[in-house]
């Protein structure tokens, strides 16, 4: 069987969720729901099918499973705004429109991405400039006291989103060229290697804005994400795990130093530590996102059937659920995760963690299977940068971690997101193909 | 790159399962204790959804019952008292914003229709909605009307129970409250210091004075020590544990019987009577009686006091240093709640068998399925034998002693009254609390009760005993 009817067999769990779920929803709330909000999951479904036709004709070769796996997350998280709001859920339906674009654009018009590394300090400065948009007056908004997201007229984005995208592509073009002379030039001072001063200094510079997005943006889960990538990918373009440890040792510095003298970064580990301390205020959404979770069980209370909403909706906040009269705030972006435990139990949450573990294990073998070191460490960090987002938000609604607000990519509500994620693969596709396309004609054979 | 690259993916599967790893443990594992968080208002929140149960009283009056508000997905069901104040105390109350006490929380799992998981999941299949049952209290809106009017707005309490089944007929705990306020006026109520909110009945330890008698004679003459006949010294005073007693006015009756010293109140006969004993003998049957142990009541233990000898806040027991015979008469450091004295009347009432006091007789569920109460013995405490020759004296005391004012027109009453010292208590500038407890008709008994008036300067005989009367009487006639 071709790759791509692998991948055409593989949208049949999507279709199978998409509509088990819809109609789940629809019969619990049919006294809220019209009959054409049914329609919301088959127009979902007409978009794979235009992604997969798309990728047919441009990427034959590339990998069977990962867009198929993408499509069931996105389909899970319909299904969960669906259950929440309808008009969300058919808002989340034109994003993906607007995702399935991008997808396309990128794969059609970016013929070889290898061109990208040509463009590196553009790209790395158009990613530092979208990641202080936010702090410029006028167009910057505020979301839970930080700097996220930037409203144009009654457009809200969220830039870091096309960042993270940016920071990647220069770090894979940067360490592609640079992996062979941080290892040489390294010295080893009182037992630790260090790498060579002068190569440094650009990586110097991601750490820096890594710092400076703790302070000036406030966003920690980000800055935590471009952190863990950025040292991913440094371990892997020179097997030097000493840096690795250089650098967290450096990060948690600055964490520790922010956390003691910048109230916003202290709090949020407060909260981390006790949540129930202040359970009505300050703890009041991990506790919350905690309960959410308790009541869920094994197999959670059922699509539709958890509670979601206060019963009094204070009279000062004028918007539909879910933006006003939520028990557990933000349950269709950043604690969608939660309210998947809730209605589906562990075994629901457990099923999204294994889609974004599998996810992750097709990104890995791209980057395994490609042919040149800036393919390699493209990959890895795209599929990196994608799996660590979602640790961070989990682990924030799990307390794992201290909560940060960051999207649960492919599931939480929210445009800038779906269409960051829709390049982010259609760039991961495109290695496959170049990768998977070398490896068939040189062996002549199909490849898994 | 390759090695670096499965390490970096063994990392993230390092992560992926820690996540996994606390997602079980909030949803499973340490669920029991995240919904038992006080914070954790999801369970109120789900419950407001559900067609609580009405409680109603014996006779058919609606007590409490839920009204809707809202349509659809969102209608939530609200809680209304109809009769306000009047079973404000026992009954309790149930708002999303304050929680539940009372019997709305003790009967809470019928009131909300709760059942076995397994039922449960056949309800879901077969499409039923949960609605709760209906609680048809014990108490009979007749006999607490009586009460609470009889208390007249002293502050005090009134407990009646049928002593062949353990149905309590009225508990009234005064100053009263209106739980429909609740919602709004809670903390005024709470920090109110009259304290309304807090139910005498139940919650309140008060030195029983002369009441204790009947416990100490009990002991006393089913253990054999004594008989009705036995002669005792009622001078006065005289010394016990070293310190002077005085009777009542500092009144002496010389070489008096057991009867006679019970039917007029004798102090110093009786602490004598509890120096023979002993106080191993007489905590026993203190301990078979009820005390030292919360009471079995279907009602939420923090709403439960513990009747007892105390020492501050723990309960002394026969090895402590007591002065047994002050506790025999009802003072020492003795502290009972009036739902223990009404025990104790109910069974002598019923010949020495204590039944188990319950504030509910029938749950009926939405299929009309009745489930009825089924009496308990929670002790027996003398042989019929002693409890026939109490019942004699009792009704001495009130057709010639000290409680005849709780005599009743034809019918026979039993009783002993109290009168407890308890000057330079904060907030009272009167010297006594006030007792009855008693029971009628004598001979065939139907109702028990124990009264008592806080900060009174009246005595048990005349302020206790003729509100006792009352409750009887309404207790007979309806």
């Amino acid at each position: 069987m071709s790759a791509r009817s692998r991948e055409l067999f593989g949208l049949v769990p999507v279709a199978i969720l998409v509509t088990a779920g819809f109609t789940a929803v629809f019969i619990v709330e049919s006294a809220q729901l019209g009959g054409t909000s049914l329609f919301y999951g088959a127009y979902f479904l007409a978009l794979c099918v235009a992604a997969h036709l798309i990728i047919r004709w441009r990427l034959p070769d590339a990998d069977p499973f990962l867009f198929p796996l993408v499509a069931l997350l996105a389909a899970f998280g319909l299904v969960m705004i669906y259950r929440m709001n309808a008009d969300l859920a058919r808002d989340q339906a034109n994003w993906f429109v607007l995702g399935l674009i991008a997808f396309s654009a990128t794969i059609i018009f970016l013929r070889d991405y290898h061109v990208l590394e040509r463009y590196r300090y553009v790209i790395a400065s158009a990613g530092i400039a979208l990641l202080l948009l936010p702090r410029v007056p006028g167009i910057g908004a505020i979301t839970n006291d930080a700097y996220l997201s930037i409203q144009l007229g009654p457009i809200t984005f969220q830039p870091t989103e096309i960042a993270k995208l940016c920071i990647v592509i220069f770090l894979a073009s940067y360490l592609r060229e640079k992996r062979e002379v941080l290892v040489v030039g390294a010295r080893r001072i009182m037992g630790v290697t260090l790498p060579p001063l002068k190569h440094l200094g650009p990586l110097l510079v991601v750490w820096g804005i890594a710092m400076l997005m703790l302070i000036f943006i406030r966003d920690l889960g980000s800055s935590l994400m471009f952190f863990g990538v950025f040292l991913a990918l440094i371990y892997v373009a020179t097997a030097r795990i000493s840096f690795v440890i250089i650098g967290l040792g450096l990060f948690l510095l600055g964490a520790w130093f922010f956390a003691s003298t910048v109230g916003h970064v202290g709090e949020r580990f407060d909260i981390w530590l006790n949540p129930f301390a202040d359970a009505s205020g300050a703890g009041y959404q991990i506790s919350q996102s905690l309960f959410a979770q308790a009541d869920g069980g094994l197999f959670g209370q059922g699509l539709g059937s958890s509670l979601l909403e206060l019963p009094q909706v204070s009279a000062d906040c004028a918007e539909q659920f879910p933006s006003c009269g939520a028990i557990l705030p933000a349950p269709h972006t950043d604690f969608v995760y939660s309210v998947i435990v809730n209605e589906l139990g562990l075994f629901g949450g457990a099923a999204v963690i294994l889609i974004y573990l599998m996810i992750a294990a097709r990104g890995f073998k791209t980057a395994l299977l490609a042919n040149d070191g800036f393919s390699k460490l493209l990959a890895t960090g795209l599929t990196a940068v994608f799996a660590l987002q979602a640790f961070v938000i989990i682990g924030g609604v799990t307390r794992v971690i201290p909560l940060t607000g960051v999207t649960l990519p492919l599931i939480s509500y929210g445009g800038s997101s779906i269409i960051a994620n829709m390049i982010l693969f259609a760039l991961l596709l495109m290695i496959s193909d170049d990768a998977r396309r070398h490896a068939r004609t040189q062996q002549g054979g199909d490849l898994v | 790159m390759n090695g670096q690259i499965v390490k970096l993916f063994a990392f993230i599967l390092a992560l992926f399962v820690l996540l996994l790893g606390f997602t079980s443990y909030w949803s499973v594992f340490d669920a029991p204790g995240l919904k038992a968080n006080s914070e954790n208002r999801r369970a109120l929140l789900l419950e407001q959804r559900i067609h609580r149960g009405d409680i109603r009283s014996i006779d058919g009056q609606v007590i409490a019952r839920s009204l809707p508000s809202g349509s659809g997905k969102d209608r939530i069901w609200i809680r209304e008292y109809p009769y306000g104040g009047l079973f404000g105390n026992p009954i309790g109350y149930s708002y999303t914003e304050r929680g539940r006490v009372g019997t709305e929380l003790a009967h809470n799992d019928e009131l909300i229709g709760n059942k076995s998981e397994f039922l449960s999941i056949l309800d879901e299949l077969s499409g039923h909605k949960q609605e709760g049952s209906t609680v048809v209290s014990s108490l009979d809106a007749g006999v607490q009307q009586t009460a609470l009017d009889g208390l007249a707005g002293q502050a005090g309490a009134v407990v009646a129970m049928v002593p062949k089944t353990g149905e309590i007929r009225a508990m009234v705990s005064t100053p009263d409250y209106d739980p429909n306020l609740i919602p709004d006026d809670y903390s005024q109520l709470n920090s109110d210091p009259a304290a309304p909110l807090f139910n005498r009945a139940t919650q309140s330890g008060y030195p029983p004075g002369s009441t204790m008698k009947v416990v100490t004679a009990t002991a006393a003459l089913d253990s054999g020590e004594f008989d009705p006949d036995s002669t005792l010294d009622g001078s006065s005073p005289q010394t016990i544990d070293g310190v002077p007693l005085s009777n009542a006015q500092g009144e002496s009756f010389g070489q008096i019987d057991f009867a006679t010293a019970l039917t007029y109140s004798v102090n110093t006969a009786l602490a004598r009577v509890g120096e023979r004993v002993g106080a191993e003998t007489l905590l026993d049957y203190m301990d078979r009686y009820g005390f030292n142990q919360k009471p079995e009541i279907d009602y939420p233990s923090f709403q439960l006091a513990t009747s007892g000898v105390y020492d501050g806040s723990s309960l002394l027991t026969a090895a402590d240093a007591i002065d047994v015979g002050r506790v025999a008469i009802g003072q020492e450091r003795l502290l009972v709640t009036p739902l223990q004295m009404a025990e104790v009347a109910a069974t002598v009432a019923n010949r020495g068998e204590r039944m188990c006091p319950r504030l509910w007789s029938k749950v009926i569920d939405v299929d009309q399925r009745v489930d009825e109460l089924d009496p308990e013995t929670c002790a027996k405490v003398m042989d019929r034998r002693t409890a026939r020759q109490l019942t004699e004296i009792m009704k001495d005391v009130v057709s010639e002693g000290t409680g005849t004012a709780a005599a009743l027109y034809g019918i026979d009453v039993a009783g002993k009254t109290g009168t407890a010292e308890v000057s330079g208590r904060p907030g009272c500038d009167a010297p006594n609390q006030a007792w009855f407890i008693g029971f009628a008709p004598a001979d065939r008994p139907e109702i028990a009760v124990a009264v008592t008036v806080e900060c009174t300067s009246g005595y048990g005989g005349d302020v206790a005993a003729p509100i006792a009367a009352q409750v009887m009487q309404e207790a007979l006639d309806g």
